[in-house]
């Protein structure tokens, strides 16, 4: 058995019913599954399904058991492992908030522009950035607005999509 | 549809005949339940109506266990009904037992009106919540247009892929109020729906694997159970066809006739010495309906070291999740050995006929070894002997057995043999103790004629006797064998065997005299204290036709062997004392004591 741990995202079509999440969520929980990552939203028109996307590592016999258990749930239509199935995309939102004056705030400012981060709110000693990218992407810029004044992150966790015309 | 019922189904009903009325469309005969607040407006849609028959119990565990009793004995799902809060925390044992084993289950609870929930209303519990985790699914009904659709999915669900306990939450308001029914036909689950015909080239390659075994052997569980008395038939074929040997587990007991010489008894922690070393040494293995359970496979990375296997399960989720197989086969159990069957009749292969005799004297030796084996010397009685007795003396009469938990377990499963399915119901998964009265009750009201025995222990049996007083109401002559050691001898000999013999808290003081017991029940009291008067005592019991406790007083401090202590291998068995000394051909290297 291999102890390698891979990290996969999967994307689950669900019944936007409630406690779908919960039923989700539980089985993490309850069977010592790891969740890096959980977005949420309703997707079709109707509002009648929603998509979830979920960035979990294990073993690869732990993600085979992750998906068979998705699967199993009696809400979830679809259950596609985005990191098997080939190339997609992957991308979190996140908005930053550097507070500070001086040298310190221009520098965050130069670095914001560098990663094409926008500048949302600003006063004359904050800034809230919006940035949009890989999770690598974002940290990296995170681990840059540490020394310059970082006081809150917020992250949406990962979204993601097939390359190509395929659909779910 | 006849018109009037056709008019019927326009006419605006209270939610509460919604619901009987799909129970009904169902085709529920019988309902196991407990009254209180919640479920009023339940109970009296259930008063004016003669075509479900309730049965009252004595505490919400039994009814789930006692619908578990009906469901595994009939192959038709049970149901369950009690009111919020206690009523529906009180089933919660049941229902994680009947998900453990996969048994089929719809569970009505009752719940505080709609605009009360999350109030901390008087007997609310978030019964969604606690439930979700310990059901296959569940549901709870904000509106009573809704509730018969929810029925009938409810219903597909707990029948439908592996079998398993579903809940719905039904609030006081959406039972009172009135909506429309609507008919089962008209509901398709949208996103359930199980795969159940295996992939046709695996299941080719599964053939050709056990085409060229040497040493092969079948492992099959509770899932052929499940999937009804043909898979049964169908394994038996495939079985006998083949000319391999067969184990069951706990749960699969019945799906192999025990009397083929074929059957290699159960295997596992308390199984026998031929069947774990037969799964130790295979090539092959093919495992049907069964989950690799670590009391099964004992020690992971030592289990079946050597062998290809072949897994079949409804349930995607079971393959590949404890051990890794060669060839997966997604499917029904029935529907997937009648494929390899009529592929290996088709290919007329005979396999390697002089591996396959080989292979079976390497078994016989391990059977040489007589692993179920006991001394019966002197007037005590023996636990073994007395479940050997009852087995003898109620062969002729296709008899029903449940059971409790703890060694009397073990014993009835090695020595009670089951020539068919749904014969045996015992909690495997969960290991219950107090599953089998309410259980043996649930079978005893499906098969009313029957003999149906509760092989019990004294400390199980006194977790729902107050089930007695439900056997007596119905008069259900239900027969509680009790195999009182006066100790939870499963803990005493782990106690004895792996913590120093030191028995902290297992031993049973200030038993009840069962006797008297039995008769403050209304049931019939039985006593046996020596040997001599075990037959007539089992005898006497299978004679009267009411509920029966027969105090069986049996040898207090005798373990339950062979075992596989946890952790172990299989091949690192204890054996009893009455057990022969080793054979030349068995290599048991690891046959350890702990
Ligand atoms: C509800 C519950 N509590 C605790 C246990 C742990 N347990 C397993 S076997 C056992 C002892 C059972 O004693 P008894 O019913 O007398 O059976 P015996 O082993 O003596 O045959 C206990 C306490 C359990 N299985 N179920
Ligand atoms: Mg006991």
């Amino acid at each position: 058995m291999s102890e390698r741990q891979e990290r996969h995202t999967i994307a689950v079509l669900v019944d936007n019913e409630p406690g779908v999440l919960a039923r989700v969520i539980g089985l993490f929980s309850g069977r010592g599954y790891n969740i890096e990552s959980l977005t949420v939203a309703a997707v079709d028109a109707t509002g009648q399904l929603s998509r979830i996307t979920v960035v979990t590592t294990g073993t690869p016999m732990v993600i085979e058991q992750i998906k068979a258990q998705l699967d199993r749930l009696v809400p979830v239509h679809r259950v596609v492992d985005l990191t098997a199935e080939g190339p997609h995309v992957e991308r979190e939102m996140a908005l930053i908030k550097v507070t500070g004056r001086g040298e310190a705030r221009i520098e965050s400012l130069r670095i914001a522009d560098i990663f094409r981060a926008r500048a949302v709110d600003s006063t004359t000693e904050s800034f809230v950035f919006e940035l949009t990218g890989s999770i690598e992407k974002i940290d990296a810029f995170i681990a840059l607005m540490q020394p310059l004044g970082l006081t809150d992150i917020c992250r949406t966790g990962v979204v993601a999509i097939a390359r190509g015309p395929a659909a779910m | 549809m006849s018109e009037s019922q056709q008019h019927d189904a326009e006419r605006p009903m209270s939610g509460a005949e919604i619901i009987v009325r799909a129970l009904i469309e169902q085709g529920v005969e019988v309902v196991f339940g407990y009254p209180g607040g919640a479920v009023l407006p339940i109970y009296d849609a259930l008063f004016q109506q003669n075509s479900i028959r309730h049965i009252l119990v004595r505490q919400e565990a039994g009814a789930v266990h006692a619908a578990e009793g009906y469901a595994r004995s009939t192959g038709r799902p049970g149901v369950v009904l009690v009111t919020s809060g206690p009523g529906a925390t009180n089933a919660v044992t049941g229902l994680t037992d009947a998900l453990m084993d996969s048994i089929p289950i719809v569970c009505l609870t009752g719940q505080v009106a709609t605009h009360m929930i999350g109030n901390d209303a008087f007997q609310e519990a978030d019964t969604v919540g606690i439930t979700r985790p310990c059901t296959k699914h569940n549901w709870l009904v904000k509106s009573t247009d809704d509730l018969a659709r929810v029925v009938h999915e409810a219903f597909y669900v707990a029948t439908h892929g592996r079998p398993g306990p579903v809940v719905i939450d039904l609030p006081k308001d959406v039972c009172i109020n009135k909506g429309r029914y609507q008919a089962a036909g008209g509901v398709a689950h949208p996103s359930y729906r199980p795969r159940t015909k295996g992939d046709p080239a695996r299941v080719a390659e599964a053939v050709e694997l056990l085409a060229g075994a040497k040493r092969a052997i079948f492992y099959a569980g509770g899932g052929v159970i499940n999937s009804g008395p043909q898979a049964a038939e169908l394994l038996t074929e495939l079985v006998r066809a083949t000319g391999f040997p067969i184990t069951n587990t706990l749960m699969g007991l019945g799906a192999y006739p025990a009397s083929d010489p074929q059957f290699l008894g159960m295997l596992g922690m308390h199984g026998t010495y031929e069947a774990n070393l037969a799964m130790h040494n295979c090539d092959v293995m093919v495992a049907v309906g069964a989950r690799f359970d670590d009391r099964v496979t004992g020690r992971l990375d030592a289990f079946s070291p050597n062998s290809r296997k072949i897994h079949i399960d409804i349930d995607p989720s079971s393959i590949n999740k404890n051990v890794p197989v060669a060839v997966p086969i997604v499917g029904d159990a029935g529907s997937v050995l009648q494929d390899m069957l009529t592929l290996w009749r088709q290919r007329g292969s005979q396999g390697d006929r002089a591996a396959l005799a080989a292979w079976w004297q390497q078994i016989d030796g391990w059977r040489n070894r007589n692993c179920l084996a006991y001394r019966q010397d002197g007037k005590v009685i023996k636990p073994q002997h007395a479940i050997k007795r009852l087995y003898e003396l109620t062969r002729a009469r296709d008899a029903y057995f449940t059971t409790e938990v703890g060694q009397h377990q073990m014993w009835a499963a090695q020595y009670l043999k089951f020539e068919r399915p749904n014969r045996w119901m015992t909690s495997g998964g969960l290991g219950t103790m107090g599953y089998g009265l309410p259980a043996a009750i649930g079978v005893q009201i499906a098969h009313p004629e029957a003999l149906v025995v509760d092989v019990a222990g004294e400390a199980s049996f006194l977790m729902n006797m107050q089930e007695l007083a439900t056997a007596r109401q119905y008069r259900l002559p239900v027969k509680v064998f009790i195999v009182n050691n006066q100790w939870m001898g499963m803990v005493r000999q782990w106690q004895e065997l792996l913590h120093g013999s030191r028995y902290s808290e297992s031993y049973m003081d200030s038993l009840p005299d069962f006797v008297k017991l039995a008769e403050s029940f209304g049931a019939v009291g039985l006593r046996a204290d020596s040997v001599d008067q075990l037959d007539a005592v089992i005898a006497e019991m299978i004679a009267t036709p009411n509920l029966v406790i027969a105090d069986i007083r049996v040898e207090q401090r005798e373990n339950c062997f062979p075992m596989i202590p946890s952790g172990r291998a299989h091949y690192e068995m204890i054996l009893g004392d009455g057990a022969s000394a080793d054979t030349p051909d068995v290599t048991d290297a690891g046959l350890a004591l702990v």
